[in-house]
């Protein structure tokens, strides 16, 4: 279904308190993977507020839609949504990555509420996107996987060996993203190790290939939609996004890939987000 | 030198026995689990789960020779609700995949099963690339999960069976399908993390796992036929949890303990059985055999378990000397064994 001027307008909304919660977190858990989580806010935000059928009151509800984050470290991001959407009390976030927390920096599927599959090492998520949608298969059951992967994280082996074996089992029911955001730890993607041409990769492994703007939701609305209706195979989109988007500092730095904040750069960041 | 590998052609692979059990059993078990799924990474001919996938094509998946990703799959289906059986070389099971098995299966204390074959040097003329010398070491050291080394195909049998009654993660650890038949049947006591007890004896006791059993027990008959020596044998299957009650009343009754395995002496059986006794604080003589630290050489299995020491004259060489050995409880350290 078209997204509407005001779905947009309200998802923006969303996805600007999203980015003030993580910026808190940041503060109480003294730094964390701020930069790909930011880049990832509008993908995160149309899925939970669009598209996956979720019940945050029956977490392991057995037909409910089904989200891997790939790309683990974006825990922090994937944190402040569940918190939002009443997964559990945003209290608990306070306490983020201090001792004996349910939210370290990667997220434990057994003890943070809302998350289907614990991630945080590279390359782990796809492969059991992969077999989450296999199983409905089996099951017989019609949930849909969504997989959030970052561009680096392509650099493994084992999302190849994941990516084969979507296309090889038409996996229509797996729809897959990539953050691609330009930047890891080191630098740039093309310098450390490069990826491009990325698209032809993935339209080689088998997978039906968009490449969008992905911080605009009406491009990843077009995008999800499409996915939602291809029969022929599993549909990787590739999300163009700005490392740190939205705070103006930590633009296209790669330093705050990991890092702290100040109350004068938490202040400084949320300015830069925008009130609401 | 022994030509039992030779007697074999691809033509009669489909029939060999005690790896065919476990397949034979998982296709029973299918049947009433209809929850079980079978993962193959190009190797169902040869860990035997292709009888799974002839019976249900439908719950059976080949992801090529990619087991990093296999793994992983399988984390995912548990994760929906099914009951995966992922096979392959127990080499690559413990070390190519092994980041996945630890982070996606075990940390996530999925219900998922690993049948490890081709463990130890039962691959032998394939060489170190295809031996499993390590696994043991490695994936004891993973919290979550129950480890089993079967001693033949009838056990393999039992351990299948009995995983099922475990809501987590189980590693079994099978030969290549080649090794003797221990057990006549499957009617004998097994039971998850207790040793079986094969023969009783007083002097020395044999603590052993996998193919080295069956040596063990053969082993104890000749030396209570020609030395006159009482040996209890203890098989070992479950490496984890380790049966410390069966070990220490071993130590206590006993005063002597071999431990006998195909597996690196660093890790294994051997090591898990040394940390029971050092930590009990009882003392008794004590020897770890089985493939002293070394990459291990060619040939057949029959011949590297000789020359690993893990066949009967093996075990009985390693006995005779242990016998010779004392320890002592008194305080001169200068004389100790």
């Amino acid at each position: 279904m078209p997204i509407t001027e005001q779905e947009i307008t309200d998802l923006e909304k969303v996805a600007r308190k999203l980015r003030r919660d993580m910026i808190d977190v940041t503060g109480w858990a003294g730094g964390s993977h701020i930069g790909g989580s930011l880049s990832m806010t509008e993908i995160v935000t149309i899925l939970y507020w669009k598209y996956l059928k979720i019940d945050p009151k029956n977490p392991h509800w057995d037909d409910r839609d089904r989200f891997v984050l790939s790309k683990g470290h974006g825990g922090v991001g994937h944190a402040v949504v569940l918190a939002n959407k009443g997964y559990f009390d945003p209290k608990l976030l306070e306490e983020f990555n201090h001792f004996n927390s349910p939210f370290g920096m990667h997220l434990d599927s057994l003890k943070a509420w809302g998350v289907d599959a614990s991630t945080g090492s590279m390359g782990h998520g796809l492969p059991q996107a992969v077999g989450m949608a296999l199983g409905a298969r089996v099951r017989k059951k019609a949930f849909h996987i969504y997989a959030v992967m970052g561009d680096g994280e392509c650099d493994e082996g084992s999302i190849w060996e994941a990516a084969m074996a979507a296309s090889h089992y038409k996996l229509t029911n797996l729809t897959g993203f990539v953050d691609r955001n330009h930047l890891m730890i080191d630098g740039p993607t093309e310098t450390i190790m490069k990826l491009e041409p990325f698209v032809d990769k993935w339209d080689a492994f088998g997978w039906k290939v968009r490449a969008i703007d992905g911080h605009d939701f009406r491009q990843l609305a077009d995008s999800i939609d499409f996915a939602l209706g291809y029969n022929e195979g599993p549909v990787m989109i590739i999300c163009n996004t700005v490392k740190g988007k939205g705070v103006s500092f930590m633009e296209n730095d790669p330093a705050w890939h990991y890092g702290g904040l100040s109350a004068e750069l938490i202040e400084k960041a949320k300015k830069s987000i925008g009130e609401d | 030198m022994s030509k039992e590998g030779l007697t074999w052609t691809v033509y009669d692979a489909d029939k060999l026995t005690q790896a065919e059990i476990y397949g034979i059993t998982l296709c029973d078990l299918g049947e009433a689990h209809p929850e079980i799924v079978g993962l193959s990474a190009d190797l169902a001919r040869s860990t035997k789960i292709g009888a799974f996938g002839k019976k249900y094509p439908d719950r059976f998946f080949n992801f090529g020779i990619a087991e990093q990703n296999m793994f992983g799959v399988a984390a995912g289906l548990a994760k929906v609700g099914l009951l995966p059986f992922v096979s392959t070389f127990s080499a690559f099971a413990s070390m190519r995949a092994c980041e996945f098995l630890r982070t996606d299966i075990c940390y996530q204390n999925l219900n998922c099963k690993v049948i490890a074959t081709h463990a130890g040097t039962s691959f032998g003329p394939a060489g170190s690339t295809h031996h499993a010398i390590e696994d043991l070491s490695i994936v004891r050291a993973i919290p979550n999960l129950t480890v089993i080394v079967p001693a033949d195909g009838i056990e393999t049998a039992r351990a299948v069976r009995a995983c099922l009654d475990i809501n987590g993660p189980v590693y079994i650890r099978i030969g290549r399908g080649f090794e003797p038949r221990l057990y006549e049947s499957e009617d004998y006591e097994f039971e998850i993390g207790k040793v079986v007890e094969l023969r009783p004896g007083t002097d020395v006791t044999i603590i052993a796992c996998g193919v080295a059993v069956l040596h063990a027990v053969e082993a104890s008959t000749i030396m209570q036929r020609d030395d006159g020596i009482s040996v209890r044998v203890l098989n070992c299957h479950t490496i984890k949890p380790i049966d410390k009650e069966a070990i220490l009343k071993a130590v206590m009754e006993t005063r002597r303990i071999v431990t006998f395995e195909d597996h690196n002496v660093i890790g294994g059986l051997g090591t898990t059985v040394a940390d029971v006794i050092a930590e009990s604080g009882k003392g008794c003589a004590f020897r770890k055999v089985g493939i002293p630290d070394v990459f291990t050489t060619v040939g057949y299995p029959e011949d590297l378990q000789h020359y690993y020491k893990i066949d009967t004259d093996g075990i009985i060489e390693n006995i005779r000397e242990l016998l010779g050995l004392e320890f002592e409880a008194d305080e001169d350290w200068e004389d100790e064994v």
